[in-house]
């Protein structure tokens, strides 16, 4: 009863879409004036409508209903319950069902919030996010439907895919279909302009904290999936240039390019036609990106299910919203009329270096991606790894923080190099130190660690800047953000170059009781014992950890084998101390009684992690500031409206 | 040099820096992909024509049964992957995947070194539901030439 009930409630905010899309449509022209007043609740109900059918989908995980399809495909009755809960959306149809959702209420919000946009604009806006979501409801109901029944019910669920039993399941999907899907709301708004020509500083103000709200989710997602990768994978890397991983930079990359431009365009209306531009593209990369992981074309953890159908399915959909979005640029873009001028010497163009190398990373991170797909078309296998991305995208990074540096101390419209200089040559100084000390230090450091941090040292320094000289009660939340944010790539970028300029790695056959150093740590292999977990069993290493004659820290890394279904998965151990983690993988039985170890030893690796907490954490300082002062601003209107209305009676 | 760009050009400018730049990055990812991508080799290409030494490539072919010998050091091993035509003589120091067994099949990830081949990586199926893109075809015609061998 409950499948039916959520298949229903998804069938009607299907059709729901379709009324928001043609009642939308049909507002905008003379005749249809009247039908605009039903757009926006019909916008919330839909939303409702779709969040009611996922709770739907969850209350039927947690019952472990085995007459439907999906929960004794990927779930399994002795499962701890979170996994049954994030079992939810730990497969093909769960996911896409969650996907609509987010889609929905991400409608619902816009509907209920946005008051600035001019009506005609907000009515096309939602036409467009209901335009999208259609594809997205045919392609669930039509080749992915969540509630099918099978015909007897099943005796026992299939269970859940071990790498995906961990309590990062629950948080990490969501939170990246919150970004990823959040900006689509970017998307729309770009349409909803383009349509009813109405690019200008309300519409960038109108659309930046909804971006926000989507890059804050993006970022701490694909930090939560950095570490997860890092300590779940148990390979001591953070970041692989899997195609993955790649599709949740993707659209990172274009919203934190979309979130600079969108302030240029708020601040001194110039850069219209790049910014929608951008608003198109960054959805864009959040559909390349789903299309790439769902359709099956790639292998990985994230690829549910190959089904063919469902691949081409996501493609004709991109090629329809992305194709239709960039004709509809084509045709309009002509209209848009060049914005405010700039001196070369400007907050503007420094914005414009930082969008230029954000999209040339973009391109450099998308052809590196599809590559393989295209040359295995023609028959040649070839994997794309780090030896490409991190050379070519060093190109444009570089550049881009030294900008970074410079850009928040400029003015808006123009500025004089001279007036700044002064205040920058602290941060210069401070890199210039650093790398001085890392040669005396370090002379063996390779090139781009080194590079890497200097620049992170002097990025620190001069991100602070800004708040020099101010009185810092009274700076706005924004620039707070834009500070801590920054302050957050730094802090990020030292982790990164430390990791790889300063790790050390011990490969070992390990007897019980013997001792190995690695980096200032001295790590004994104490225990090795058989050890049980609800649904798996594991050999276990306790190891201890000693750092220049102080007390012994205990470790325990597993090697587990889970029973249904079949598949062993190591667990890492990780110790972790203020100036770096000590990360321990226990191996196989190499031979009589000796153990394969792999132990490393990576200073300051921890702020890779951190330093995507900051940069979300800047996210959030700006959208509060963001918000706050619209609530003001609209308090303001509503007094000044009374008071119009007093003095006219 | 603020003189020399009229005001009314400054779209036209940034157009032409924006670009510049992206083509620009498009051309280099073009060529760093011809010199940096991996490319995949069965056993009898490799042996038929090897890549540039030191090149990363991938090979691709099943653990020759009663091959895999594990060094003193315990971390070091030694196999031999093959295909119906050549054998390859493979060494890779590390944890080896959960799922990498005799006779099964196995990617590595590496570069030719005076005839072995030194692994960085080592791929092999995560279970039957996860299998790496390139073996999923390969152990089928790996089946056949097995039959074909012992028939």
């Amino acid at each position: 009863m409950i499948a039916e009930l959520g298949l229903a409630m998804l069938w009607l905010a299907a059709a729901l879409a379709l009324l928001q899309l043609a009642a939308g449509a049909f507002a905008l022209s003379a005749r249809g004036r009247e039908l605009g007043g039903i757009v926006r609740p019909v916008a919330v109900v839909q939303g409702v409508l779709c969040a009611l059918s996922f709770f739907a989908l969850i209350v039927l995980f947690l019952r472990t209903d085995l007459s439907v399809k999906l929960v004794a495909t990927n779930s399994h009755s002795l499962k701890p319950f979170v996994y049954k809960l994030a079992g939810t959306w730990g497969n093909h149809e769960g996911s896409m069902l969650l996907w609509v959702t987010v889609m929905g209420l991400a409608g619902s919000f816009v509907a209920l919030f946005e008051r600035r946009l001019r009506e005609a604009t907000m009515l096309a806006t939602l036409a467009g996010q209901a335009f999208v979501s259609i594809g997205f409801y045919a392609f669930l109901l039509f080749s992915s439907n969540p509630f099918e029944r099978l015909p007897e019910p099943a005796a026992e669920g299939n269970g859940l895919n071990p790498l995906l039993q961990d309590i990062g399941l629950a948080f990490h999907p969501p939170t990246l279909y919150l970004g990823y899907v959040g900006l689509s709301v970017a998307f729309s708004f770009a349409i909803g302009a383009l349509i009813t020509r109405d690019v200008g500083p309300a519409f960038a103000r109108a659309m930046r904290p909804w971006v926000l709200g989507a890059w804050i989710f993006l970022s701490l997602g694909i930090t939560a999936g950095s570490y997860w990768a890092y300590y779940e994978l148990g390979w001591g890397g953070w970041w692989f240039w899997d195609p993955v991983e790649n599709a949740s930079l993707m659209p990172w990359l274009a919203a934190t390019a979309l979130l600079h431009s969108a302030s240029v365009l708020a601040a001194r209306n110039a850069l219209r036609a790049w910014t929608v531009m951008l608003g198109v593209v960054a959805f864009s990369m959040s559909m390349i990106g789903t299309f790439l992981v769902r359709s099956g074309i790639l292998t990985s953890v994230h690829a549910f299910a190959v089904d063919p159908e469902r691949g081409s399915f996501i493609l004709a959909l991109l090629a329809i919203y992305i194709g239709g979005a960039l004709a509809l640029f084509a045709t309009r873009a002509s209209t848009i009329t060049e914005g405010a001028r700039f001196a070369p010497v400007s907050r503007e163009s420094a914005l414009v270096v930082n969008n230029v190398a954000l999209s040339a990373i973009l391109g450099i991170v998308l052809v590196g991606t599809l590559y393989p797909l295209l040359t295995e078309a023609f028959d040649e296998k070839v994997s794309v790894g780090p030896p490409y991305f991190n050379p070519m995208g060093a190109i444009f990074f570089v550049p881009m923080l030294v900008v970074m540096a410079i850009g928040p101390m400029l003015r808006w419209r123009g500025d004089r190099a001279a007036r700044v200089s002064g205040k920058l040559a602290i941060p210069a100084l401070a890199a210039a130190a650093t790398a001085l000390g890392l040669v005396a230090l370090a002379p063996t450091i390779k090139p781009m660690p080194f590079l890497g941090i200097a620049l992170a040292v002097g990025l620190a320094v001069a991100s602070v800047l800004p708040l020099v000289g101010r009185e810092l009660k009274r700076t706005p939340l924004p620039t707070w953000g834009m500070v801590v944010a920054h302050f957050g790539i730094a802090v990020a970028l030292f982790g990164v170059g430390s990791d790889s300029a300063f790790s050390t790695e011990k490969l070992v056959a390990s007897r019980v009781g013997e001792t190995h150093a690695v980096g200032p740590w001295q790590v004994t292999l104490s225990d090795i014992e058989p050890v049980a977990g609800p649904n798996w069993t594991a050999i276990e290493a306790t190891m201890a950890a000693s750092h220049a004659g102080g007390a012994a820290s205990e470790l325990h890394s597993q090697s587990r084998n889970f029973t249904s279904p079949p598949l062993v998965t190591s667990e890492s151990a990780l110790l972790t101390r203020w100036n770096g983690q000590l990360y321990a993988v226990l191996g196989e039985e190499a031979d009589d009684q000796r153990w394969q170890l792999r132990l490393w030893w990576k200073p300051f690796v921890p702020m890779i992690w951190y330093g995507g907490l900051l940069i979300g954490l800047g996210g959030l300082l700006a959208l509060i500031g963001r918000v706050a002062h619209d609530v003001r601003r609209l308090r303001a209107e509503g007094k000044i409206a009374y008071r119009r209305q007093r003095q006219g009676r | 040099m603020t003189a020399a760009i009229k005001p009314k050009h400054q779209r036209l400018v940034l157009l032409g820096i924006a670009l510049v730049a992206l083509i620009g990055a498009g051309l280099l990812a073009a060529w760093a992909l011809r010199n940096q991508a991996a490319y995949f080799y069965l056993p009898k290409d490799i042996v038929a024509e090897p890549p540039a030494p030191g090149r990363a490539v991938r090979l691709g072919g099943m653990v020759e049964t009663g091959s895999l010998k594990t060094a003193p050091d315990g971390v070091t091993i030694d196999f031999i992957v093959g295909d119906d035509k050549a054998r390859v003589p493979v060494r890779f120091r590390g944890i080896t995947p959960d799922l990498f067994v005799e006779g099964s099949g196995v990617v590595a990830e590496g570069r030719m070194q005076g005839g072995t081949f030194v692994a960085d990586n080592l791929l092999a199926k995560h279970d039957e539901n996860y299998v790496p893109r390139e073996m999923a075809e390969m152990t089928a015609a790996q089946a056949k030439a097995t039959v074909a061998e012992t028939r």
